[in-house]
């Protein structure tokens, strides 16, 4: 499963790339992609885990900017 | 400004404040305790985030992250008792960051504005009734109404009125289109003159403005290579500068004794210049700029790469039918034997009236309604070679060499550079028509734009005859044709021209049939309206108004933004080395070095936003 979600407050380029690393070496994601301009994130995950696989990538997401935060709605 | 941005606004406000207090109290020699709380005020408004920062980065075991470098500098400072230093480090280090927040925030502010294509409401006719409503609420078949002023909400055909269609937000052509009956309008235009009513053909998710604002939007996903390169020389910087600073902490102790305080401070200047913050937003934000330029001119790029590629162009290879020409014929010339010129083309006409055949298209065109007075009875179209027809009294056959000798009649020969349609009545021949495909003004406007270019080699590539070939590329000047090729033909011609290019090649086309050569280029331009999926997919920039001045446009574009991210790096990792030096040899304090750090981000944020001002 492929889906785009918003990024809030993600104002450092170089911090978009570190999360992609991140989200990239959960297991079960296929790719990732942070579109720094746009403030997307693009997921391509495991079908079954992609909630998880979400959580986990908030998390990392965190770690990297505090203040930032993947819209889940 | 958001919230978050104007508390940290006025968080550096209080905090310059309170520095310029503790300056002035301790430079008037008051007791140097009150001084000292105004610097630790200064400090922890300024500064408090940050050190949260920096811890939590350890516990996430990010060592080498910017905030837990201005922490250990700033403290750093306060232990060598330099607490100026150490306080206008943290102020200028917010400076720096808030100011890009903002830069980033107002660049996509304007690029977005600049595309704001986005139609808010469509006015749906159901029945009698007229309902306000969101474009994808609507659906395809329903009929909405647009009035002058209005932007046109979503594709579709006119089904009622004509009107002046100003299409500029979509293709960047100021020339007010016209349209009635019949004609197709894309979404995101706007409608001038009067009210329309028009029968919607796409939903609103698959409608010109939807597209092409996520090919903007998703364009920034495919990296160029400067992207790339800043990236991992991000990377990189950090620790080296970091290790770098430690060593020069540590070793020169052992050998000059310039006093191990002055080391040390020289090593926390190396460690506030190890941000390379500047470098990683200004990079992108040109490329997107370029993008967005580019795409309010009507050229559609796919990814910052294609510009970079683009940038380096010193080929174009162009298709002709449909790129170089109109695509649709026309008659040129009528040459009857005995009939009057009208009379052989409306009898023409009226035998080719039900074919789908481009000529008779042109045939019709000629006519008028000419034809409408014949009568015509027992149609019969011949594959390859044309049609013949029972037209009020006579047996007309109208086609091509093939279809005369196959009814025995002999005809003109002609050496023309042109489709020739011979006709025949009643067994006689009756005189020929050309038909040929025009020559788009724009293209000799763009093959004389670039041949004073960079991108000078020009090739044409069509699957036409030779004689027609040879006439286009002599009216364009055009010196290399390749004429009656196959498919794979082109994709062979192609990959030849990029081994043989030392800069890279781009392919213009139609797309319809193009796919593998738009593919193979180093760039594929496909002229194709927004209509066609095809071209779209394989191409690379898409080309909104089938115009090829604008590949001159996008090369344009492709090398001023090119240039601008150039200069950026240049500018960015030049003064940093240069401050690095001048902290090592003490030629500057914390304080200088981040300041000079905020000036280069600034100015390297401000000169990547000129991308957004192409003009030409």
């Amino acid at each position: 499963m492929k889906k785009v979600f918003k990024l809030e407050d993600l104002d450092c380029a170089h911090c978009a790339a570190k999360m992609e690393e991140s989200i990239k070496k959960i297991d079960g994601v296929i790719d990732a992609n942070v579109n720094f301009i746009a403030q997307k994130l693009t997921i391509e995950a495991d079908d079954n885990r992609f909630d998880e696989i979400l959580k986990e990538a908030q998390k990392r997401c965190k770690a990297v900017e505090p203040d930032c935060e993947i819209v889940i709605s | 400004m958001t919230r978050k941005q104007k508390r940290v606004l006025l968080r550096i406000i209080i905090a310059a404040i309170f520095l310029v207090i503790a300056l002035i109290l301790e430079k008037s020699g008051v007791v140097q305790i009150i001084s000292s709380v105004f610097y630790l005020m200064s400090y922890f408004v300024i500064g408090y985030d940050i050190i949260v920062k920096a811890v939590w980065g350890i516990r996430h075991r990010r060592f080498i992250d910017e905030n837990f470098l201005m922490s250990v500098a700033s403290i750093g400072a306060v232990f060598l008792g330099e607490f100026g230093e150490s306080v206008a480090v943290m102020l200028f280090y917010q400076i720096g960051e808030l100011f890009q927040s903002c830069a980033v925030a107002k660049s996509r502010k304007s690029i977005a504005s600049l595309m704001d294509i986005r139609p808010e409401t469509a006015r749906l006719i159901k029945g009698n009734d007229v309902l306000v409503l969101s474009p994808d609420e609507v659906q395809v078949g329903d009929i909405i109404e647009i009035k002058p002023g209005e932007k046109i909400p979503l594709d579709g055909i006119v089904i009622e009125g004509s009107s002046e269609i100003n299409t500029s937000a979509m293709t960047g052509e100021s020339k007010p289109v016209e349209v009635k009956d019949n004609d197709e309008v894309m979404a995101g235009c706007v409608n001038m003159t009067s009210v329309i009513r028009i029968r919607v053909t796409k939903p609103f998710n698959k409608s010109s403005v939807a597209r092409i604002l996520e090919l903007v939007e998703s364009s920034s996903s495919n990296k160029s290579k400067s992207e790339r390169f800043i990236t991992k020389f991000a990377r990189y910087y950090t620790p080296v500068v970091v290790i770098a600073a430690l060593a020069l902490a540590i070793i020169p102790q052992f050998f000059i004794t310039a006093g191990r305080m002055e080391w040390v401070r020289r090593a926390l200047t190396f460690l506030v210049v190890s941000c390379p913050c500047a470098l990683v937003i200004s990079v992108p934000l040109s490329f997107f700029g370029g993008i967005g330029s580019a795409s309010l001119k009507g050229i559609l790029v796919k990814g910052s790469n294609f510009l970079e590629v683009l940038s380096k162009c010193d080929t174009v290879v162009f298709d002709k039918t449909g790129t170089l020409t109109e695509g649709n014929f026309s008659v040129s010339g009528v040459y009857p034997e005995k009939l009057s010129e009208r009379v052989l083309v409306a009898v023409c006409a009226a035998a080719e009236q039900h074919s789908n055949h481009p000529v008779a298209k042109s045939l019709l065109k000629a006519s008028g309604e000419d034809y409408k007075r014949f009568k015509v009875s027992s149609l019969k179209e011949v594959a390859g070679k044309g049609v013949i027809a029972l037209v009020e009294k006579w047996e007309v056959a109208v086609g091509n060499n093939s279809l005369m000798e196959q009814i025995g009649v002999v005809y003109s020969v002609t050496g023309n550079s042109e489709t020739v349609i011979h006709v025949a009545i009643d067994g006689d021949y009756a005189g020929y028509i050309t038909v040929s495909d025009q020559v788009k003004p724009a293209a000799r406007t763009a093959v004389e734009a670039l041949k004073e270019s960079e991108a000078d080699n020009l090739v044409m590539l069509t699957g036409d005859k030779d004689e027609v070939a040879q006439k286009v590329a002599e009216e364009l000047g055009i010196a290399k044709v390749y004429s009656q090729l196959l498919p794979e033909e082109k994709v062979e011609i192609i990959e030849k021209i990029i081994k043989e290019a030392q800069g890279t090649v781009v392919f213009a086309g139609d797309g319809i049939n193009d796919a593998p050569v738009l593919t193979r280029a180093d760039v594929g331009i496909a002229m194709g309206t927004l209509g066609s999926e095809a071209a779209i997919e394989a191409a690379d920039v898409v080309l909104t108004d089938d115009d090829p001045t604008k590949i001159v446009t996008a090369i344009g574009i492709a090398k001023k933004t090119c240039d601008i991210a150039a200069q950026n790096i240049a500018f960015a990792i030049s003064v940093k080395i240069l401050f690095l030096l001048l902290g090592a040899f003490g030629a500057t304090g914390m304080a200088g070095a981040v300041f000079a750090d905020v000036g280069v981000a600034i100015i390297a944020i401000l000169n990547s936003m000129r991308t957004l001002r192409y003009k030409g």
